[in-house]
């Protein structure tokens, strides 16, 4: 377990070790470490496989970019897939797998894919598999899906929790590298709210990467300093380990901290990581650059990584790449990682150097017009292959290559709202485009200034920027001093030279020859290039290797870079657990319960609920020795048919009208008219959408002159308050009328049955005989002095109230009605058996209101009234809504009383073939009534007014079920409603 | 040029130097019988059957960017014919159809894969409902199976069933529906209507056109103008710019509706899955990435791009429904414009101009919809009369009052 | 999204519902107008790529119907207004 490659240096606490796994075999590391980082010092270089060739693969870059280097972390139902190396923080213990590879990752059985390269080019697939066609899903598909993917989930429900939280700044500064800190030191010393973030585990970005000078002291010195200012500013917030995912409207950003990535299991009571929603006025992306390799043949393979990776490995974390380093540049960066390595004594085999001219660098081979053409090295590099500027060629044998093809800023997050970056051919890179989103700015890197002065000038200037428009003063305090070099760059997309195949996109294996094909197959706009090749559609989302593909397939078309184009980047910048952007919405508490003022009390006697909207409403409550759902309904129903049963109805909407023009107001929300209706009495009212469908129904009441109660049904409970205040305000601003929701207020209990009164004098105060308080009487009750309402209302077809009391008496109002009826053998009913009841007397509800039907469909078109306007009065008169063929509300029940009928079955005519023409409608609603003693069902029936007492089918293909049934009135049960007005 | 596997095989064995263009980039002729605006899945399609089944001739196709660029190239890919009312489901049953002997048809491997869908019921209303609906199926001529509690615990038992705010207890299933390589939809397409001499001119915006007399007499380009018989509009998402050059106003809202994609996964689900109570779908791709998606945002919007609530809105219906993808990370978002229609049902119909032709109002269906669209498009524009499945897409069912409303929403395009 | 509203400053906009275009507004008068003009007023949209008018409603808040006139390229909010106030600018009453 030596750390072969641990040379000296670097941010690492060589006090801590830290043991971690990999493959099954133990490794030390120190704090400080990325897997990856500690892997290289142990002399791993092999960590995964590619996407379609399985081509062995280490770590192309030390950072969130990275495409190769993709591992299962931890074990059981914490096993995370696709975890990058490169930014996996270590801890000890840590646990880590290959994955895509079977058996191992050095012996994997699909390398074999990389022997049949060259079938398997860029879209072959599109191109074959089609014989014969039964075939695809039987034999070619399942053979491409088991090959398919990179990790694997475990399938088990992630233990962890997560977190969603808001923060509000002035300023977000996002990656705290050089011209971050400095935007934000500028911004802080200001006064300015500035939340700096950033997603590694140590602030300071590329400082801690280099041995440049800031201010006279090394760089990452530098940044700890400022990291200590910034701390020590209470309205400056630093966010370690967060990621800005994402840009959203209006100056939104989303961002991802990993609270307890970098622990075994996060600490009780914290979350694995928190999804942040930050409200910001203005934003400064100081995001950095990203490094792009130069393609050539068998650019791949592991110990060939980007230069500053390289140098990022020495530097921060003491870390050579391997025992003997060289380095293939187009650009002045490249010599710094060679200049570095030789400083720590790391043995630099030569600096391949594609440009001509200028210094060459002391002490190192620097071979100037020289190009890497090939490598060897199955599973690790061994050696590079080198045109020499002679035209020679020179084997050169090392174990890692630093490749530099120059720096592509991230622009990343400046696209989210779709601005295409522009290209500067000065540095051979992308910059943000014009119209990226409102009040981001970009800084340093990000913005194309590539040497440290340069960051720190730009995130001074973009910070000042932001304070001017913030209308912050500020003053422009004195830069540290810093290098400010140039790229010098020479671009060098990919070496022209060899017949095999050179990388662009690692992970998914597209080279250089794919783009080719896709040329000279006519995808040649970037999108086709993108979607022909799959170039850009890995993990890392093209952040390596984009560029080289359309430079690449530029130079094919003769096209220049910025009229070739690109394609843009969606969020997030770097992906997103699901668990995260899920937070606490997950299991039960996907969406909240609403519990009836009853729940308490029907819980204590066993009830089972069931979930209506967000409610949680009693179902049925068994009694011992019930052993069946339908015996306990079949029991509700007829005892309250019998005596008298209670349903807790609180769920139904509740919004008090009042104004003097209430009435004017009721006659243009309803169908019917409401103006004329007398005080203490209630009518049922019809709503319609302005299309002249109905939109929901329910009792109105009239309580006084200039106030009345509206119910709503359950399901519409928001959308028709949403209507009124719709209609109140933007339709007839001047109405006298002010409306309120009273659906959580009161807590509403409905008592039926021929004993309802007699149950319930025992309890109001005042006379509600028949004459005192008549059929569809409503008023202001008091109940042993509690003021409460009344209303004589029924949808079960008995004698029948609605009795309410403010919501926090309910639990005590259920156990009163039940101590009071106790003498009745009083029950209470849960929905089924108040959906039998209604069944049985034709009322229209969840089943029949589907937002598909008319007054006339349910057999209340009359109710729409024409001497007045209300919604939908004008367009319920279109002709293809008033077919004298069209659905009609019907009654079904079986000619056989034993026969089975099921809501959802068709109507067909005896004897018709299954065919579309043979649909006449369908059943709506079914229940089993104990009152008739046979199923019964409401329907949609073509002409189903002209259809009663006639003999169909009711069709249920799904459960092969075929039923003669009989049409007939949808009024089951008391035709005559003789009963409710007894 | 014929693709097959023996092709492959011997252009792998000659440095696959043999592959030619898969269509011409031809220069606009002056004027065409038929021009189709819109070189998306609907508008190739079209060309595609105008040349193919109706025998037509003179065909362009302009395209404001990039072949396939529009919803075909950024949709989930689902296809399936489960619709509910007589307006729509032999429409979608006929597109299924031909979906199924598309590749065949047009000798392009979509990777057309029938691997199910299945509807997740809740509640003993969604089960009425959606028994409603799969009996209009079977009538109509498609396939439809009500699955148990225990049957969906079979086929994905690591779904939520037993702490879920919303329990499973069963599902609708469709064993036809599937999934569909989008992007090489729109490539075959392409490459079917260019083989048959159909003109795919990218890079064309339509900026204006020229009507005489009540008639259509060609279309001003950013190309120029280019004079046609007959002009079929198939623009989905910039249906009413488009129709505004020609003076119409459309019963339909341009709405963003995001999509998202998860890393690449080992599979393991196999078919697609909705779970309409969570506002989630999902089905994993042939390389592995999970690939759903919910609501619209709900504004008006060309934006082509959305915003938080709605992801976080997705991951949670997503958690609720699959508590295991919690460490699976979200790749990519992105968003199209949708053509959302005032009752959640397309338009495929003539205008009041002679020779103008309108196809839209697709919402976020129009994917599964593009054979069919293509067909009973072309069918229309070459025999001046609607195909025998799209009789009720018409501009004056609103008029009328025949909406086709699955959803039961209104005249409100955003909650359809 | 942030809409400013005008009696309660900025607010998410996940705090409202929408509702579309603000010539909702301009309902015919069902007793003098007929079929034609209702639904000219229900179902046809200018739907246009740019400044938009239309209705929101502040339903997690002060249950005010709002104007926004926004952007539908960019998502800019240029305006917020009462609904209410708009309406009776345009002579709407009873």
């Amino acid at each position: 377990m030596k750390q072969s490659n641990r040379i000296s240096g670097g941010q690492i606490d060589r006090s801590t070790s830290l043991h971690f796994t990999f493959d099954g075999r133990s490794y030390l590391g120190h704090a400080g470490d990325t897997l990856a980082s500690a892997l290289l010092a142990n002399g791993v270089r092999l960590m995964g496989r590619s996407f379609k060739y399985h081509r062995p693969r280490g770590p192309l870059s030390a950072g969130s970019e990275e495409p190769n280097a993709l591992v299962h972390l931890r074990t059981g139902a914490r096993q995370e897939p696709n975890t990058r190396a490169t930014v996996a923080e270590l801890f000890d213990g840590l646990h880590a797998t290959s994955q895509n590879a079977w058996p191992s990752l050095r012996f994997d059985s699909m390398a074999i894919n990389d022997r049949l390269n060259s079938f398997f080019t860029a879209g072959f697939y599109y191109k074959t598999f089609m014989w014969p066609a039964a075939f695809w899903e039987k034999i070619y598909e399942p053979i491409i899906r088991r090959a398919a993917g990179l990790g694997a989930l475990s399938k088990e429900e992630d233990p962890d929790e997560y977190d969603k939280g808001f923060l509000h700044c002035d300023i977000l500064v996002i990656g705290a590298g050089p011209a971050g800190l400095m935007a934000a030191l500028t911004a802080g010393r200001a006064g300015a709210r500035v939340i700096l973030a950033d997603e590694d585990f140590r602030m300071g970005g590329r400082l801690n990467a280099e041995t440049y000078e800031v201010g006279g002291m090394a760089g990452a010195d530098w940044a700890s300093a400022a990291v200590a200012e910034l701390m020590s500013m209470p309205h400056v917030r630093l966010m370690l380990r967060t990621t800005i995912v994402g840009a959203f409207d209006h100056g939104i950003y989303s961002a991802v901290e990993r609270v307890s990535d970098h622990l075994a299991v996060p600490a009780a009571g914290k979350p694995r990581q928190t999804l942040w929603r930050i409200y910001s006025k203005r934003a400064i992306l100081a995001g950095g650059a990203t490094e792009r390799p130069i393609a050539f043949e068998n650019n791949d393979r592991p110990g060939i990584m980007l230069a500053g990776a390289v140098r990022a490995y020495a530097n921060r974390w003491g870390v050579a790449a391997g025992d003997r380093v060289a380095i293939f540049t187009n650009n002045d960066d490249g010599l710094r990682t060679a200049r570095d390595l030789q400083a720590k004594g790391v043995d630099v085999a030569a600096v391949i150097d594609s440009r001509q001219g200028g210094d060459l660098l002391a002490g190192i081979r620097h071979l100037q017009g020289a190009q890497v053409i090939d490598s060897s090295g199955r599973l690790g590099l061994r050696s590079v292959t080198v045109r020499l500027a002679s035209g020679a060629t020179e084997t050169i044998s090392c174990s890692a290559l630093g490749v530099s093809g120059g720096w592509n800023p991230n622009v990343n997050i400046t696209s989210h709202h779709r601005s295409r970056p522009e290209w500067r051919s000065d540095i051979a890179a992308f910059v943000p485009g014009a119209g990226g989103p409102a009040g981001l700015t970009a800084a340093g890197a990000a913005s194309g200034a590539l040497s440290t002065h340069g960051a720190l000038a730009t995130g001074q200037a973009q910070a000042l920027a932001a304070l001017a428009d913030l209308g912050k003063a500020a003053t422009a305090g004195e830069l540290p001093r810093a290098e400010d070099a140039p790229i010098a760059i020479s671009p060098l997309w990919y070496v022209h030279e060899g017949k095999g195949r050179a990388w662009i996109d690692q992970q998914n294996d597209v080279t250089v020859k794919d783009v080719k094909l896709a040329h000279q197959e006519n995808f040649t706009a970037v999108e086709h290039l993108k979607r022909y090749t799959t170039l850009g559609m890995a993990t890392d989302q093209g952040k390596t290797g984009n560029v080289l593909g359309i430079a690449i397939m530029a130079e094919l078309t003769g096209q220049s870079i910025p009229a070739t184009g690109t394609t843009i980047y969606r969020p997030p910048y770097t992906p997103v657990a699901m668990g995260a952007l899920a937070g606490r919405s997950r299991g039960r508490e996907f969406k909240p319960f609403r519990l009836t003022p009853s729940h308490k009390w029907a819980a204590e006697q066993g009830a089972v609920f069931v979930e209506v909207g967000n409610w949680l409403r009693t179902q049925w409550v068994p009694k011992a020795g019930e052993t069946t759902w339908r015996e306990s309904v079949d029991r509700e129903v007829l005892a309250t048919r019998r005596s008298v049963g209670i349903c807790d109805v609180t769920t139904l909407g509740k919004i008090d009208i009042q104004g003097t023009d209430a009435g004017a107001f009721l006659d243009k929300v309803y169908a019917n008219t409401f103006s004329t209706l007398a005080v203490g009495k209630c009518r049922y009212g019809l709503m319609l959408r302005e299309d002249g469908i109905v939109f929901d129904d329910g009792t109105t009441a009239r309580m006084g002159p200039h106030e009345y109660v509206m119910t709503t049904t359950t399901a519409n409970a928001v959308t028709v308050f949403r209507h009124l205040e719709y209609c109140r305000q933007v339709l007839w601003p001047d109405l006298d009328v002010q409306i309120i929701s009273t659906t959580e207020a009161w807590a509403q209990f409905s008592v039926a049955g021929p004993n309802a009164r007699r149950l319930l004098q025992k309890i109001v105060d005042q006379d509600i005989s028949d004459a005192a308080f008549p059929y569809m009487g409503a008023g202001n009750i008091t109940i042993g002095g509690l003021r409460g309402r009344l209303f004589r209302i029924s949808f079960s077809g008995e004698l029948a109230y609605e009795i309410a009391v403010p919501t926090r008496y309910g639990d005590a109002m259920i156990r009163k009605l039940m101590a009071a009826g106790a003498e009745f053998d009083a029950i209470v009913y849960g929905t089924e058996a108040l959906g039998v009841m209604r069944i049985e007397k034709g009322h229209v509800a969840g089943g029949e209101l589907n937002g598909q039907s008319t007054a006339l469909n349910m057999g209340l078109g009359k109710m729409v009234s024409k001497k007045k306007d209300s919604i939908g009065m004008v367009l319920s008169q279109r002709e293809g809504m008033n077919r004298d063929d069209g659905y009609r509300l019907v009654g079904v029940k079986p000619v056989d009383p034993k026969g089975s009928i099921s809501a959802g079955s068709h109507f067909m005519e005896i004897g018709a073939p299954v065919e579309l023409a043979s649909d006449g409608g369908w059943l709506t609603s079914k229940v089993f009534s104990p009152h008739l003693g046979c199923d019964i069902a409401l329907g949609y029936l073509k002409a189903g007014d002209q259809k009663i007492g006639r003999k169909m089918r009711a069709v249920n293909f799904l459960t092969k079920t075929d039923t003669i049934v009989e049409i007939v009135s949808p009024h089951f049960f008391d035709p005559e409603g003789e009963r409710l007005r007894g | 040029m014929r693709y097959s596997g023996f092709r492959v095989i011997a252009e792998a064995l000659t440095g696959h130097k043999g592959w030619k263009p898969v269509w011409r980039d031809p220069e606009p002729q002056p004027a065409y019988d038929y021009i189709i605006v819109g070189g998306g899945g609907h508008g190739l399609a079209t060309a595609y059957y105008l040349a193919k089944e109706f025998k037509q001739a003179r065909i362009a196709v302009l395209e404001k960017g990039y072949l396939g660029g529009g919803n075909v190239g950024r949709n989930t890919t689902i296809i399936r014919s489960n619709y509910l009312l007589d307006g729509n489901e032999p429409f979608y049953e006929f597109s299924l159809k031909l979906w199924e002997g598309l590749e065949q048809d047009f000798n392009y491997n979509a990777m057309v894969s029938q691997r199910g869908i299945i509807n997740l019921i809740h509640t003993d209303a969604q089960r009425d409902a959606f028994t409603r609906r799969g009996n209009g199926m079977i009538l109509n001529g498609a396939d439809a199976e009500m699955l148990s509690r225990d049957q969906v615990r079979a086929l994905y038992p690591f779904l939520n069933f037993d702490n879920a705010r919303f329990p499973i207890k069963g599902a609708l299933m469709q064993r036809r529906g599937g999934t569909v390589r989008h992007d090489a939809v729109a490539w075959g397409y392409a490459r079917g209507a260019d083989m048959r001499g159909v003109d795919l001119i990218q890079n064309c915006e339509v900026t204006g056109m020229r009507i005489e007399n009540g008639r259509i007499r060609g279309v001003e380009t950013s190309r120029g103008f280019i004079g046609a018989g007959k002009v079929g509009v198939a623009v989905a998402g910039s249906s009413s710019k488009v129709m505004a050059h020609a003076g119409m106003r459309l019963p339909i809202e341009s709405h963003v509706l995001q999509a998202f994609v998860s890393e690449g996964l080992k599979p393991f689900i196999n078919g697609v899955m909705t779970f309409g109570a969570g506002h989630f779908y999902v089905s994993q791709s042939d390389k592995g990435g999970l690939v759903f998606g919910g609501d619209i945002d709900g504004y008006n919007s060309y934006a082509q791009r959305g915003n938080l609530p709605v992801i976080e809105d997705v991951a949670e219906g997503g958690m609720a429904l699959m508590p295991a993808i919690g460490r699976a990370r979200l790749l990519r978002t992105w968003g199209g414009i949708m053509d959302m229609s005032m009752d959640g049902s397309p338009i495929i119909d003539k205008t009041h101009i002679e020779g103008l032709y309108f196809n839209g109002g697709w919402c976020y269906g129009g994917f599964k919809a593009t054979p069919a669209s293509g067909w009973c498009f072309a069918h229309l524009l070459a025999k001046d009369e609607p195909h025998k499945t799209a009789t009720a897409y018409r501009f004056d069912r609103f008029l009328k009052g025949l909406m086709i409303d699955e959803k039961g929403q209104g005249a409100q395009p955003n909650l359809h | 999204m942030i809409i400013n509203h005008p009696i309660l400053g900025p607010r998410d906009a996940q705090e409202f519902v929408y509702l579309g275009d603000a010539n909702l507004i301009n309902r015919p008068d069902g007793m003098t107008a007929g079929i034609e003009a209702f639904h000219d007023y229900l179902y046809n949209r200018d739907n246009p790529a740019g400044a938009h008018r239309e209705l929101w409603y502040h339903e997690q808040g002060d249950r005010s119907w709002l104007v926004v006139t926004r952007n539908t390229l960019t998502h800019e909010i240029l305006k917020v207004e009462l609904a209410r106030d708009v309406a009776k600018a345009q002579g709407r009453s009873k």
